[in-house]
């Protein structure tokens, strides 16, 4: 069956492989001659936006990566830092987003899978699952099945696994009706001295198969991740892959316990363009060639072409370099565990990937042509004008405003999603989903890594620097909130079309903003993955990048809860509120706008704020604290005496009109709340540092009540709406 | 207390159960991989949650018909004390050591909280630590919970103080709100919901600690 070589490369099959003239003339050149169609194919998803980051390497390179705790950075599987006693946080964010809206459940599960394999591929147990998920607007026909299928998905591959799913976000926006978006974040704990890397070496040194078998299934899943969608992509069903979170379990199981000897040289998961890309990135890494005898790749169907195997993104496997000698120990432990192990070539010092097959030679490519010579581009690109700002009205009715905030799709509880995922297993849970950050204990210690994932992208969509910017900042005020020091981000920029000048602004604008934050909060990013070409029929996403950041807390006795706890707290705001109204969640939901500068964030202040809120809660002064982002401050009030059962009176004294007070988007912004004296003493204490500071009421009975009665709203009202919308609206909506 | 934790290929809560014991019995048990079912004798076998087999077949099916749940089910007829959880419990109705079956929830979503569960029967080796009639918080998280048996099964069970659980609310669609039952002879638990996830205050609570306590206690 390798007939499909004989075919002949014309300028049509080309284009089918989302290659240009231009760049297949580079394949020629680097060549030599003319590649067959299994080479050709090889070169078309090492060439895919996917794969190479053609459009986004040179400004990925603008970021920062580096600081004292980062063990890695980008360029591996995962980002890799120190959270003391010798033991590592690995962990990375990656996209599933075109698989996902064409099959909503195998699509976010085998998200799931691939971001699990990137994390345990370095020697990490898995503990914790995050998610951002971007869904079109409710009344979508396709919304309601989108986020069933998806969250079925990810539940469906994180419960069998045994990962917790500890948390995330979802959002709403139209943007979105045509190309969803599931980000999965996965973070691991390995000890440092057991950390793997893909770097192959050591020429005749055997390369080993293991996992699932290879079946015809995600072929060029990458080059569809790498081109706009339109109205005949459900044809492109049969690229999506089909997880199985069973054998991944195994694989897991299987990997750590080769893992804990010392046998594996090199190790790197299939993920997209399979067998192909991490053969290539093992041997590019390690500057070695690698000679493959496809006859022996395991297969799960008949007649499978050379192209086929190569390009195939079937789940569950990995691709390994091992010490001579240690292949039947080796062998022995994935037969244990029922898993396919297959020696399927070796490690040559040719600088090529060599593919046999039926004894010929069936591709003969330059390793560093498949990964160096792919084009690099400086596409051009146009910043948007900063808005102007603009006069935000007050709304009619103050309370009918609030509860539909609370009460509706941007805003209510996503208790009807997280409910449908194991957020508990592995027993060290201790913030459930639903606060400002998760927060999971490092198993048998004291110590809790606290994680968040954010993007706000109205702002992004404003302003794409203050956007970007406002990201970093948020996800680091979240792991701030729960009273963890944050260490390190890793993202997923999800972005439209980058051959589109306005897009392409969006991107540059957003990265400079979050290169400029993980500067000033010295909280590098230390993995990544760019989502480009998000758009159906020419009309783009809201820039979305979004960002997961990883904390760590010394003592997680002293964590903190967003809960009001009991009556008679004072509740105390940190930081200044101004009349930043523009591109904010009231003007776009209540009154149906988007005008305006986003709310600015100032970096200084949000580290002076942020540092002055972790250190209350790390002296043990408080351990209620909330920051405060979409809504503003009505919002963070309501999410307090919902999750605590106990209402509020408070008093807002400010020269804004009320409903700028209340529904402010300013920046750096914190609600705490702890015994009078101790509110007092906090008081004091801001305004000795300088920072805006407002005691602002109690809680108390069974309302909301602002400024004697100016908004007025029972807590029952209140958590019905969050409560019930969302699943409301699954249970109703068409 | 000399325990065991069964692991079987896609078992996932094997850990959690192992931490409990070893935290509220002091000694930490002996983990059983299924193909090792020649394995010591012990005080108490724990079968955990997960997803054995990947839940292929149907959830319990393939594991309880594996060697080793022959040996476990002779040394529970025995009169081993024998403790399945969520997947432990599919197992067991599997092998037939349980009454009854345990159905896809009738909402069809995976469901995980922390549910009210009513203390139906304090008179058993695992429940003697709880008040009669008392209500405790434990958490679930499972796909198919929705215990089912015919009602001449349940009238049977209820009538014998084998149903150990009820859920304080319908979570899953269960016959009679059934949570948890024993055998008639009453050294076999199986339950939905998962007491080895509350043991500790920052877990959200230590309601499920006193189950171990009272097994422990039982065997002095």
């Amino acid at each position: 069956m390798t007939d499909v070589n004989d075919i002949k490369i014309t300028p049509k099959i080309v284009k089918e492989h989302g290659l240009n003239e231009e760049e297949y003339a580079r394949i020629v050149d680097a060549m030599g001659r003319e590649p067959n169609y299994t080479e050709l194919g090889i070169y078309s998803v090492m060439w895919s936006e996917h794969c190479s980051y053609k459009s986004s390497r040179f400004h990925l390179k603008k970021l920062p990566t580096k600081a004292p705790w980062v063990i890695q950075g980008p360029g591996e599987n995962a980002g890799v830092i120190d959270i003391g006693d010798n033991q590592a946080a690995i962990f990375k964010m990656e996209s599933h987003n075109h698989p996902s809206y064409i099959e909503p459940y195998q699509g976010a599960a085998t998200g799931v899978g691939g971001i699990l394999r990137d994390v345990f591929t370095m020697g990490a147990r898995p503990v914790a699952n995050m998610n951002a998920l971007r869904f079109g607007e409710p009344d979508h026909p396709k919304t309601k099945h989108l986020v069933s299928g998806v969250v079925e998905g990810i539940g469906g591959y994180g419960n069998c696994v045994g990962v917790p799913t500890v948390g995330g976000e979802t959002n709403f926006d139209p943007s979105y009706n045509g190309n969803i978006l599931v980000n999965a974040m996965t973070v691991g704990l390995a000890d440092q001295d057991k950390i793997f890397y893909c770097a192959a070496a050591g020429v005749g040194n055997p390369v080993v198969y293991v996992g699932s078998k290879t079946g015809r299934d995600g072929i060029h899943g990458a080059t569809m991740a790498s081109a706009e969608f339109t109205e005949d992509s459900e044809e492109k069903r049969p690229t999506v892959q089909v997880g199985d979170p069973f054998t991944e379990k195994l694989l897991i199981e299987a990997c750590l316990e080769l893992m804990a000897t010392d046998a594996i040289i090199a190790i790197q998961d299939m993920g997209a363009a399979g067998l192909t890309s991490s053969s290539v990135e093992m041997a590019s890494k390690g500057g070695v060639g690698f000679e493959l005898n496809l006859d022996n790749v395991p297969q799960r169907e008949a007649n499978m072409t050379p192209y086929e195997m190569c390009l195939s993104e079937s789940q569950e496997r990995m691709l390994m370099v091992l010490k001579p000698g240690r292949e039947a120990m080796a062998k022995a432990i994935f037969e244990k565990w029922e898993l396919d192990f297959a020696v399927i070539g070796e490690i040559t010092d040719t600088g090529k990937l060599t593919l046999t097959f039926g004894g010929e030679v069936v591709g003969d490519m330059p390793i560093n042509s498949l990964v160096e010579d792919a084009p690099e581009y400086e596409r051009p690109y146009e910043l948007p004008a900063n808005r102007k700002d603009v006069d935000v009205p007050a709304p009619t009715d103050l309370n009918q405003a609030v509860l539909d905030m609370v009460g509706g799709p941007h805003l209510c509880s996503r208790r009807w999603i997280w409910e449908q995922y194991d957020h508990m297993v592995m027993g060290d849970t201790i913030q459930r989903p639903g606060g400002d950050a998760a927060v999971v204990r490092v198993h048998g210690t004291e110590k809790a890594l606290a994680i968040s994932t954010d993007v706000t992208p109205r702002y992004c969509y404003a302003e794409p620097y203050e956007g970007g910017k406002q990201a970093v900042a948020e996800t680091w005020r979240n792991i701030t909130a729960v009273g963890a020091k944050p260490l390190a981000i890793t993202n997923c920029l999800n972005f439209g079309n980058p051959e589109r000048i306005d897009i392409m602004g969006q991107f540059v604008g957003c990265l400079d903003g979050m290169g400029d934050a993980c500067r000033a909060l010295d909280y590098p990013i230390v993995s990544g993955n760019v989502s480009l070409y998000n758009e159906t029929n020419g009309s783009g996403i809201l820039p979305t990048p979004a960002i997961g950041g990883v904390g760590v807390m010394a003592d997680s006795e002293k964590m903190a809860t967003i809960a009001f706890k009991g009556v008679d707290q004072t509740i105390v705001l940190i930081g200044e509120t101004k009349n930043e109204l523009g591109a904010s969640l009231y003007q776009k939901q209540i009154l149906g706008e988007d005008a305006g500068r986003p709310p600015l964030v100032n970096l200084d202040i949000e580290r002076r704020n942020g540092d002055f809120v972790r250190a209350l809660i790390e002296n043990g002064q408080v351990s209620t604290c909330h920051d405060l982002s979409d809504g503003g401050l009505i919002a963070g009030l309501a999410d307090m005496a919902i999750a605590g059962g106990v209402g509020v009176r408070v008093t807002v004294e400010s020269d804004l009109p009320l409903h700028a007070s209340l529904f402010s988007e300013s920046q750096a912004r914190y609600l705490v709340a702890a015994d009078a004296d101790t509110a007092e003493q906090i008081r004091m204490e801001a305004k000795d540092a300088g920072i805006p500071v407002a005691v602002l009421g109690t809680t108390s009975g069974d309302n909301i009540t602002v400024n004697d009665g100016a908004l007025d709203i029972s807590l029952t009202a209140l958590t019905e709406g969050y409560e019930g919308w969302l699943p409301n609206f699954m249970a109703n909506a068409s | 207390m000399k325990s065991a934790v069964i692991v079987f290929p896609g078992s996932n809560c094997d850990r959690d159960m192992a931490v409990a014991l070893e935290k509220i019995t002091g000694h930490k048990p002996l983990m059983v991989w299924h193909q090792d079912y020649d394995f010591d004798t012990v005080d108490f076998i724990a079968l955990p949650g997960g997803f054995s087999y990947g839940d292929y077949l149907r959830c319990g099916a393939m594991s309880a018909r594996s060697h080793i749940m022959k040996e476990v089910v002779k040394r529970a007829n025995d009169g081993v004390p024998t403790f399945g959880v969520c997947n432990g419990f599919q197992i067991l109705t599997e092998t037939g050591v349980l009454p009854g079956a345990l159905m896809r929830n009738a909402g069809l979503h995976f469901v995980c909280k922390d549910v009210e569960l009513t203390v139906e029967n304090n008179g058993t080796m695992f429940t003697s630590g709880y008040e009669a009639g008392s209500s405790i918080t434990v958490p679930v998280a499972h796909h198919d919970g929705n215990y089912f048996a015919d009602k001449e099964t349940l009238d049977r069970i209820e009538g014998e103080g084998q149903v150990a659980f009820k859920y304080g609310e319908n979570i899953n669609g269960a016959q009679r709100q059934i949570a948890g039952v024993t055998n008639a002879k009453g050294n076999v638990l199986g339950m939905m919901p998962h007491p080895e996830r509350m043991i500790e205050p920052a877990l959200g609570g230590s309601d499920g600690r006193v189950l171990f306590e009272s097994v422990m206690n039982s065997l002095g």
